[in-house]
């Protein structure tokens, strides 16, 4: 074995390779469709082009699936994501509708607090119902889901709220160094969860409950307290996500809001390669998920792709990313055409081998 | 173990959405308020159930508030529920409402669709199904009284025909954008049709590009944004509701157009945000939509009670609105 193959060998193992392939065959195909759809230009200082939308777009549901990595990390499941997002929104503009200046930063500033702290305390809900009740946390979190919705609209009293502040607009369509601000505090968030989990021990702490909560607690971690601090994180996760979401249209709809986002982070972390089972999480994996999705629904606009078939489209697109990112999956394939047993990749090898 | 876990992952993500649909279903039906004994009463009172689409847009709103009012004013005592957009809750509401035994089922269906088994045991149980706003494709029209609610080909073939007028002496190629409301449901097919059939007429007329906005502003807003890049020529945008229009002026605004000027905007519903728009200048025609169907759907409910006979297709009267009239009638608009 060269150098040059166990290079190669060493960059396909690596875990963001694949999906981070169909990231680029996804914008080539794109590109090939529409040679123009890769361009940017300068407009009224700052950038502008399908990419910029892409990236602008996508940082909700890149929030809103960093939280929800950390939640499946430690086995569990947060389906009230998409309700907290309405909730947090309505509570923010329904505070700003009704203050006399609309552009003054006080304002804004007291409305994403009071939202903040709403959502942070019904993430301590989920994280009770879970973490020291023991309910199921597909179920926990289900109930937010629902009741969520229906406490959205009551604050909105079933009315799409219209505000007028330049302030909270910046958030999903502000600009920083000509790119959107919403990207910045994307990142940031992932940045500050990165270094968070994986330059203190708090990652291998979350993926060890994930493993086994019970040995974790016998070796001394507070399995619970790791938990409720997942779903805390995710819920505060999702009430900037919503910000971001109702400062795009500077209006809250407390039906429409993080609709299905849920489902599109759970996507997105799956792709990403964390575990659903948990006990490994990938945040970088994750973001590249969220920005698939996101191009996924930017193509089928691009494209014009007919709305009868552009939900197949979706789901076949869907199918191949989990495919070929399975590492068994690959492993088999290549085994059929080869016809001969495939080598062990750093994704397969498996950790168990070595005796105690 | 750590191969395993790996192997499994997409099974059990398609495992995991798979439950989260069935206990969701499950679960929303439980938010609706048709609870208690109900059933039909000897006090001559009738009950009407009502299973409205959700409460998506300021349209919708209004609309229930109309029901609402007027089934207060008219003595109907009414049961009603919030489907949240999903056909499943809506039949588990009509199926409830057939268990209750009320007098009158009346519904907006959320699809067009797959209504013929529930229709027909509304059917059977004798309990008449009055449909409002928007249809249902079965074959057999015995399954309901009658439809009372716009007619959205004609409100389609009204901004279309609009457009022709406006664009008789355009010479070149006109091109049109479709913002599209959700796959399958009635209003964005029959808005697409007669929009179509109006602009027939003129072969210079041409829509480029048509995708669904989902009746929201954020909806709008995004396929707007990718419509603008892909096509460097839009002369013509035509939304099938106002809030999508409303979130596709600000990705037009993004992209350093004028709405209203470079890209002429027809919409229809003519809700209160909509009819600000149109008095600013930046919509240029509005189709109305009336959701004050309230007082006639009562009437209905009554006449359908007592076993008169009723027309099966019943019309909401309705107009159009272009700048001038909006400035006029915004301080009495009531949605």
């Amino acid at each position: 074995m060269n150098d040059t193959t166990s290079r190669y060998r060493t960059m396909i193992g690596h875990r963001l390779f694949w999906p981070a392939a169909v990231l680029f065959v996804m914008l080539a195909a794109n590109t090939i469709y529409r040679p123009g759809f890769l361009s940017i230009e300068l407009k009224d200082g700052h950038l502008y082009g399908t990419p910029i939308d892409i990236l602008r777009l996508s940082a909700p549901l890149i929030l809103v699936a960093l939280g929800m990595t950390l939640v499946i990390s430690t086995g569990g499941i947060d389906l009230s994501v998409g309700s907290l997002c309405a909730i947090s929104g309505a509570i923010a503009c329904m505070y700003i509708s009704k203050q006399p200046d609309q552009n003054s930063l006080g304002v804004v500033l007291t409305a994403l607090a009071m939202a903040m702290g709403i959502a942070l305390v019904l993430g301590a809900w989920n994280g009770v119902l879970v973490a020291v009740i023991g309910i199921q946390p597909i179920i926990a979190t289900l109930i937010l889901m629902v009741a969520g919705r229906g406490l959205a609209q009551l604050i909105t009293q079933g009315q799409i709220i219209t505000i007028n502040s330049e302030p909270f607009r910046a958030i999903g369509l502000g600009h920083l160094l000509t790119l959107p601000l919403a990207i910045f505090i994307a990142l940031a968030a992932a940045l500050l969860v990165a270094a968070f989990t994986r330059r203190t021990a708090l990652g291998m702490i979350v993926e060890s409950v994930g493993g086994n909560a019970e040995a974790s607690r016998l070796a001394g971690i507070r399995s619970g307290r790791v938990v409720f601090l997942t779903y805390v994180l995710s819920a505060g996760c999702a009430a900037i996500a919503g910000f971001m979401m109702t400062a795009n249209v500077s209006s809250a709809d407390g039906n429409a809001v993080g609709l299905w986002v849920e489902l599109d982070a759970i996507l997105a972390v799956v792709i990403g390669g964390t575990s659903l089972a948990g006990g490994r999480f990938f945040l970088g994996g994750t973001i590249i998920g969220a920005l698939i999705i996101q191009t996924l629904t930017t193509t089928v606009y691009a494209m014009d792709i007919s709305p009868q078939t552009s939900l197949l489209f979706k789901a076949v697109v869907v199918i191949a990313v989990c495919l070929i990112q399975a590492p068994a999956f690959r492993a088999r394939f290549r085994r059929r055409r080869r016809n001969v047993p495939p080598p062990a990749t750093i994704a397969d090898k498996p950790k168990e081998q070595v005796p105690a | 173990m750590g191969k395993m876990r790996t192997q499994s992952a997409p099974w059990r993500a398609a495992a995991v959405l798979a439950s989260v649909l069935l206990v969701g279903g499950v679960a929303a039906c439980g938010n609706s308020d048709t609870g208690g004994g109900g059933g039909t009463k000897d006090d001559g009172k009738i009950t009407m159930g009502f299973s409205q689409v959700g409460a998506e847009s300021g349209w919708r709103t209004a609309n229930t508030t109309s029901i609402k009012e007027s089934a207060a004013a008219a003595g109907v005592e009414l049961k009603f529920d919030d489907a949240q957009q999903k056909q499943e809750n809506q039949i588990k509401a009509i199926r409830n409402y057939i268990q209750q035994k009320v007098d009158v089922i009346a519904f907006s269906p959320v699809v067009e669709s797959g209504w013929d088994t529930v229709l027909k045991e509304a059917k059977d149980a004798k309990i008449p199904v009055i449909l409002t706003d928007r249809s249902v494709d079965s074959a057999d029209k015995t399954l309901y009284k009658t439809f009372l609610g716009s007619d959205f080909v004609k409100e389609g073939k009204l901004a279309g025909e609009w457009l022709v007028e406006q664009k008789k002496s355009a010479t070149g190629t006109v091109n049109i954008v479709e913002l599209q409301g959700n796959t399958g449901a009635a209003p964005a097919n029959d808005r697409k049709k007669g929009f179509g059939e109006a602009i027939a007429a003129n072969p210079n007329l041409k829509i480029i590009a048509s995708q669904p906005g989902d009746f929201t502003r954020a909806g709008g807003k995004q396929v707007m944004e990718q419509f603008l890049k892909a096509n460097p020529k839009i002369d013509v945008l035509f939304a099938h509701n106002d809030d999508m229009g409303l979130g596709a002026i600000e990705a037009i605004t993004a992209a350093g157009k004028v709405p209203g000027k470079d890209i002429t905007i027809i919409t229809v519903d003519a809700v209160k945000d909509g009819m600000q728009a149109l008095a600013d200048g930046k919509f240029n025609f509005i189709a109305e939509c009336s959701p004050l169907l309230g007082p006639q759907l009562m009437d209905l409910a009554k006449k359908v009670h007592a076993g008169e006979e009723v027309p099966p297709r019943i019309e909401t009267e309705e107009t159009t609105f272009t700048t001038e009239q909006a400035k006029e009638a915004l301080p009495n608009r009531k949605y």
